[in-house]
């Protein structure tokens, strides 16, 4: 194995821009990596080697600069990227090649980053295991017989394989904050709005959010600065400078910062394993200065169901655009059969079990009748999330809860129980209903397995993540020695 | 508790444009009826009844791009990935019966 992979984010930047190894160097050293482990985790998707190594070059060639100018990316394959395929993880883009750049494929291209390929995902990032792939699921680098977590557990196990040191997530229930919980890694959803859309093939526009998978939080940040900021082209971009993170998480400094565990976060449905981790992060937390309190959300209750009527109902709205006729799968085309019949038979064949679930149920969710009771009760519920997050916000700083209620399950354990795999986003839903940011990063391991904890805070305030994340990682890494993620069995090679 | 019928969810799926076989159609009834009846717990919210409903995360309105000609994509490149073209348009399925 190559030392390369084992760097950061921030050490592989720095060995560049001072020629002590080249971007060529690092972007083969991760496509080696890539050969070697990903027949066995299957993070990627589509492996862009050739891209990789000229953007490569150009960086080399001082093309192209910045504080992540050859750093490479595992990119999870809803974001666009011209020339290079894009699925979703669904049969009915099979083959498809983007005609253009989404915004964030743009800014990585700007920064030198160096993408690497396209990452594993749930179909439509619908789901919290990542079986959901239409190609075959992602297995989570600390056991391969266990998920990786979902959506995005390609991006996820990609970072936690060594086979990227960044990866982009996309969170709209808790996409890129589970999988990092369960992979050992550090995942943010910024604020919404915080980062463009243009170019996110959606899912529900309403609670969609990309951000930054890494292996530390100072990582993450020096990406989330990359992509983030306002965007033209996305009319729910946020028109005002990116939260300070990268000098948060570079502060180390949590004393007198007001910390509110949530009461509802806790208890029924996690794993006693999984709190004990949370509770001692808690306590660290204190020990380093931050004044802890509990917080009742009496609300947050309700999140798993407004999301699961919002969340489908703006799906079922937003799939309607795959209708054979300008991309992907054509299925039943004789010259017989109607456009109607071509389009409904193409849908069956190219949407998998649980995209077409969630189409059903977000159409019933929005039928006359039934809209009242369910979407629009659902729309008042989130009003409510939203005022409980403004009240806890006026005691405290940041509130926090364990990422995910569970460690990682194993492969098919949930999948013939579409309630059971839901409850996996207990405690990440309600921030993308109130719409503010929130980190997972490893806490310490249950079982053997990861175990993340949840920092959420206000719209506008990812800073705050950043802040709690670098203290208390940085005195984790003093209490174990080094990372989590250096405790993980190595993979075969 | 809600309960749903096949017959429902065979016309949910015809709204939705989804040719769903026998199959799909008796297991998607038996598992929105366990969803749904999960989700309406959502009707406890009873102090939901006087609250404005939220749309959206977070609060915009009429926001404009300057009115500035750009270029579209060159009209090849989005064909490209059309499931069938012709004459530089996206060629369609029939859409009027033949006596129409």
């Amino acid at each position: 194995m190559s030392d390369l992979t084992r760097l950061t984010a921030v050490e592989t930047a720095t060995a560049i821009a001072a020629r002590d190894v080249s971007a060529v160097e690092v972007a083969q050293a991760h496509l080696d990596r890539i050969a070697a482990v990903d027949g066995a985790v299957h993070a990627f998707l589509h492996v862009d080697a050739d891209g990789a190594l000229a953007q490569a070059k150009r960086v080399d060639a001082g093309e192209l600069s910045g504080p992540l100018a050859g750093v490479p990316l595992a990119l999870k394959d809803v974001i666009v990227t011209k020339g290079v395929p894009t699925t979703v993880g669904s049969r009915i883009l099979e083959g498809w090649v983007p005609p253009y750049d989404a915004t964030v494929s743009e800014r990585l291209k700007a920064a030198g980053v160096v993408v690497l390929g396209k990452t594993n995902m749930d179909e439509f990032a619908m789901g919290s295991s990542t079986e959901h792939s239409a190609y075959g699921p992602t297995r989570n680098p600390w056991d391969l017989t266990r998920i990786p977590g979902g959506s995005g557990g390609g991006s996820s196990a990609a970072v936690a394989a060594y086979e990227a040191p960044l990866a982009i997530g996309t969170d709209t229930g808790g996409s890129i904050r589970q999988p990092a919980a369960v992979t050992g890694t550090v995942g943010v959803k910024p604020t919404y709005g915080g980062v463009s859309r243009y170019g996110l093939v959606a899912f529900s526009s309403s609670l969609d959010q990309a951000g930054p998978c890494a292996r530390t939080v100072l990582d993450a940040a020096l990406l989330h600065e990359a992509v983030g900021g306002h965007d033209p082209r996305d009319s729910t971009s946020i028109d005002a400078p990116v939260p300070p993170v990268v000098e948060a998480a570079r502060r180390q400094d949590v004393r007198g910062l007001r910390v509110a565990v949530v009461k509802e976060l806790s208890g029924e449905g996690y794993e006693p394993g999984v709190q004990e981790r949370f509770d001692e992060a808690v306590a660290l937390l204190q020990e380093l200065g931050a004044t802890v309190t509990e917080v009742s959300c009496p609300h947050f209750r309700f999140a798993l169901p407004a999301y699961y009527l919002i969340a489908p109902s703006e799906a079922s709205s937003n799939l309607a655009r795959f209708d054979s006729v300008r991309y992907g799968l054509r299925v039943g085309d004789d010259g017989v059969n109607s456009l109607e019949d071509v389009m409904s038979r193409t849908r069956a064949q190219g949407f998998g079990a649980e995209v077409k679930r969630r189409i059903i149920l977000g159409t019933y969710a929005l039928s006359s009748g039934y809209y009242d009771a369910y979407y629009g009760q659902a729309q008042k519920v989130r009003t409510l999330i939203t005022r409980d997050f403004t009240a806890a916000f006026e005691t405290a700083d940041v509130l926090v809860s364990p990422a995910a209620p569970t460690v990682a399950f194993p492969l098919g354990a949930k999948l013939d129980d579409p309630l059971a795999m839901y409850r996996q986003d207990l405690a990440t839903i309600p921030s993308n209903l109130y719409g503010g940011p929130a980190m997972s990063l490893p806490v310490g391991l249950s079982e053997g397995l990861p175990v993340g904890l949840q920092v959420m805070a206000p719209t506008m305030r990812d800073d705050l993540l950043y802040q709690v994340g670098g203290a208390l990682e940085a005195a984790l890494h003093d209490r174990w020695g080094g990372p989590l993620l250096a405790s993980a069995p190595e993979l075969e090679v | 508790m809600p309960e749903i019928t096949r017959e429902e969810v065979a016309h949910l799926a015809r709204l939705s444009r989804l040719a769903l076989d026998e199959t799909e159609l008796d297991g998607l009834a038996a598992q929105l009826d366990v969803i749904l009846g999960a989700v309406a717990q959502i009707s406890e919210a009873t102090d939901a009844a006087d609250v404005p409903p939220t749309t959206h995360a977070v609060p915009v309105e009429n926001v404009h791009r300057p009115d500035v000609v750009t270029p579209s994509l060159p009209r090849e490149d989005v064909l490209a990935g059309a499931p069938a073209a012709e004459e530089g348009r996206f060629r369609v399925p029939r859409i009027l019966d033949e006596e129409a």
